[in-house]
């Protein structure tokens, strides 16, 4: 009875200095997290009308059935699996920078993936029937529809990535070394399961024949390439802010080596568009509507054409300023490349890759989709949602990372340091 | 009053009890109706006990909101039966009769959003299959114009349905007939249908159906032209609850210059095998490999 007694003593403990350190902090702190509630509130609000009325409140209709909510689902996905970037050269290579920030890393990836999930659970009319989805509850079409995969995947990854993370964490807490027979498994298999997420929610698109701009099979690399330019880059950033505010050590050296790899990944995001837009302007056949929709505007139409220009302009510069070590090195040009592609792979794969593929429809209807004020709330109150999960879940993670936070035993009196 | 500070203790107490509050409220607060719908189950997978019952409480409910007497059948497919559809393009002058005749047979939402399950494109004589120069909203004074054809699409009924395969939730089928339905209280809005479907074959209702009480048909079937609801698909039947009962569709009764011809397969002397077999027939992007059971033809 006493080890069990002390088990739920110390998870008692845990729990209150948890809810304590999430209700401390200091005064930017307090502004962040209250700058991100008063956004998710807002976006609450204009939820509920959408619930209330119908996605009539969106600018969505038959012809562009899918807008700014599943754009930013393709883009968080790619944002999630790409935490697998920092987990490979970390445990497969030994690259001891970037394994010390590997939690960090997996935690976004699960913020990231709520949001996704968030994004697809605010695009259904009716989320009264989500139930219907759940396997074995309801009545999931599985194998047969993509998206029913994307369900699994997606959430067999947000397990994933909650399970690691937490794993270690308490293991810290506790200050004893992981056991690396148990875990190992779940870092390996998690590194395939972000190739897959991303792969699955390519293919969902992919296997439209009705949509001939998603319907080319070079669509899931591009996917993974553009995926492994955004996701590092946002980390960067967020790194950058960690350990600026906490006094978690990250080494520029991780940066630089995750900018190298981002370097190549755009390579591959480049190239690969290079040789979708060969195949459509050189073979010139009617399934090239949605592209010069996209890249010239068709028939007078081409809200478009800027934004795309503008996100493969920030991809290029982007790309270079990575590649040249001199820029790559240099704080401020890494981070300007950081903004640039995280805006410019938003464009390509969010808007820029969603909506060309209703325009024109089926029936060659051109409708040009502008999202509302109420989808721009909605989605602002998202990446709220997912920004203040991603800061509470630092808030605790941090210090049992650096130590301060741990069982009550190590508590009082030096630890030795188990890293 | 007391001015007691709040223990720590006291105050997770009370945050743990007011999530808790907070998260049960929705499933306190509905009604016994809203329950009900919430865990109603999928069409294909209830008894005929629970069918009947479900039928006496849509016919209750239709009533008390159109004020007129329901019938709702649950007619399943007749043996030996594969419906198809033929439809002469030489013949067709885009009055878009068939439109309006089908809206209103079908209990469309007549406004906000006006759906058609219908819809009547214009083409430039000399074009058919890049249908990207087509109008869809041509409202000449007097039809047809000269220079131009026209072509009503409207769900194709594939015997390879892109639209079923995607379904997340089963919530569209086809039936032995060949049609394809849906169960629109299983339908969860997620729209994966909407893009799969190569010929725009379904719509979906972006807000509550607007359908006014005197213009309702109350003769209705389940998986068809019942009046449906927010946020959920649906898309042309053949006329299920016409067809069914040996009745034509009601695009077919409305057109006016006979382009529209309806029958069974399987049956050697229907008048679709008639077309078929006699006329030169082509189904739209057949290159998808839908298998469209929608035949257009020429007859001059």
């Amino acid at each position: 009875m006493e080890p069990l007694r002390d088990t739920l003593k110390e998870t008692w403990r845990f729990f209150r200095e948890t809810v304590v350190l999430v209700l401390k902090g200091s005064r930017a702190y307090y502004a962040w997290c209250l700058f991100l509630i008063a956004i998710i509130f807002v976006g609450l609000f204009f939820y509920l009308r959408q619930h209330e009325f119908g996605l009539i409140t969106t600018n969505m209709n038959d012809q562009v059935s899918w807008g700014l909510y599943i754009a930013n689902f393709t883009y968080l996905v790619g944002m999630a699996a790409a935490a697998v970037l920092l987990v490979v050269p970390a445990y497969v290579y030994q690259f001891k920078p970037i394994k010390e920030i590997v939690i960090l890393g997996e935690l976004f990836a699960a913020s990231s993936i709520i949001m996704a999930i968030l994004f697809v659970m605010v695009d259904l009319g009716r989320l009264d029937r989500f139930w219907h989805m759940i396997p074995g509850v309801g009545s999931m079409n599985f194998p047969q529809s993509l998206l029913a995969w994307d369900v699994i995947v997606l959430n067999g990854y947000l397990f994933l990535n909650l399970l690691i993370p937490v794993y270690l964490l308490v293991k810290y807490y506790y200050q004893k070394p992981p056991n690396w027979k148990f875990i190992l498994p779940f870092i390996l298999i998690a590194i395939p399961w972000a190739v897959g997420i991303h792969t699955v929610t390519a293919f969902l698109y992919n296997g439209l024949a009705a949509r001939p701009f998603w319907n080319a099979s070079i669509l899931a690399p591009r996917f993974l390439a553009s995926a492994l330019c955004s996701g590092p880059a946002i980390m960067i950033i967020i790194f950058q802010v960690i350990r600026k505010v906490s006094d978690i050590e990250i080494e520029d050296r991780a940066l630089f080596k995750i900018a190298e790899i981002m370097a190549y990944a755009m390579f591959l995001n480049l190239f690969l568009l290079t040789a979708e837009m060969f195949k459509e302007y050189y073979s010139n056949t009617y399934h090239i509507a949605s592209f010069k929709y996209l890249y010239e505007g068709l028939h007078g139409h081409d809200q478009l054409v800027p934004l795309i220009w503008i996100g493969t302009a920030m991809n290029v510069v982007a790309f270079f300023l990575f590649l040249v070590p001199a820029t790559r090195h240099r704080m401020s040009t890494l981070n300007l490349g950081c903004i640039l592609i995280i805006m410019g792979v938003w464009i390509e794969k969010g808007p820029g890759f969603v909506i060309p593929g209703f325009v024109p429809d089926p029936l060659g209807e051109i409708y040009e989709y502008v999202p509302n004020a109420l989808e721009f709330m909605v989605a602002f109150g998202i990446w709220a949602t997912g920004f203040l999960i991603f800061t509470l879940l630092l808030k605790v993670a941090i210090p049992i990372i650096t130590g301060k936070f741990r069982y009550s035993k190590f508590e009082k009196g030096t630890t030795p340091s188990f890293h | 009053m007391r001015n007691k500070k709040i223990t720590r203790r006291e105050l997770l107490r009370n945050l743990s009890l007011a999530t808790l509050a907070g998260i049960s409220f929705p499933f306190l607060s509905c009604t016994k109706e809203e329950k009900e719908d919430f865990l109603q189950k999928h069409f294909r997978e209830m008894t005929t006990d629970e069918k009947k019952r479900l039928i006496a409480k849509w016919e209750q409910r239709y009533q008390q909101k159109y004020g007129k007497k329901f019938v709702i059948s649950t007619q399943e497919a007749l043996p030996n039966t594969l419906w198809g559809y033929g439809l002469d393009l030489s013949r067709c002058i885009g009055c878009r009769r068939c439109v309006y005749a089908c809206a209103n047979e079908n209990n469309n939402s007549r406004q906000n959003p006006q759906l058609h399950w219908i819809r009547v494109i214009r083409l430039k004589k000399g074009t058919l299959i890049n249908l990207e120069n087509s109008e869809h909203y041509y409202d000449p004074k007097q039809v047809p114009e000269p220079g131009f054809m026209y072509m009503p699409v409207q769900c194709q009924h594939c015997e390879n349905p892109p639209c079923v395969k995607v379904c997340p939730v089963h919530a569209t089928w086809k039936e032995p007939d060949g049609l394809v339905v849906v169960d629109y209280n299983w339908c969860i809005g997620c729209r994966y249908c909407i893009a799969a479907c190569p010929y725009k074959g379904r719509v979906f209702n972006w807000a509550e159906p607007k359908l006014p009480p005197e213009e309702v048909n109350p003769e209705v079937h389940y998986l068809g032209n019942r009046p449906r609801m927010k946020c959920a698909v649906d898309k042309c039947t053949f006329c299920i609850q016409r067809i069914r009962e040996g009745r034509y569709p009601a695009c077919v009764e409305a057109c006016p210059t006979g382009t529209r011809k309806f029958g069974n397969l399987l049956d050697p002397k229907s008048e679709i095998r008639y077309i078929i077999e006699n006329k030169r027939v082509l189904r739209l992007k057949e290159d998808l490999n839908t298998e469209p059971k929608f035949y257009y033809f020429f007859e001059a």
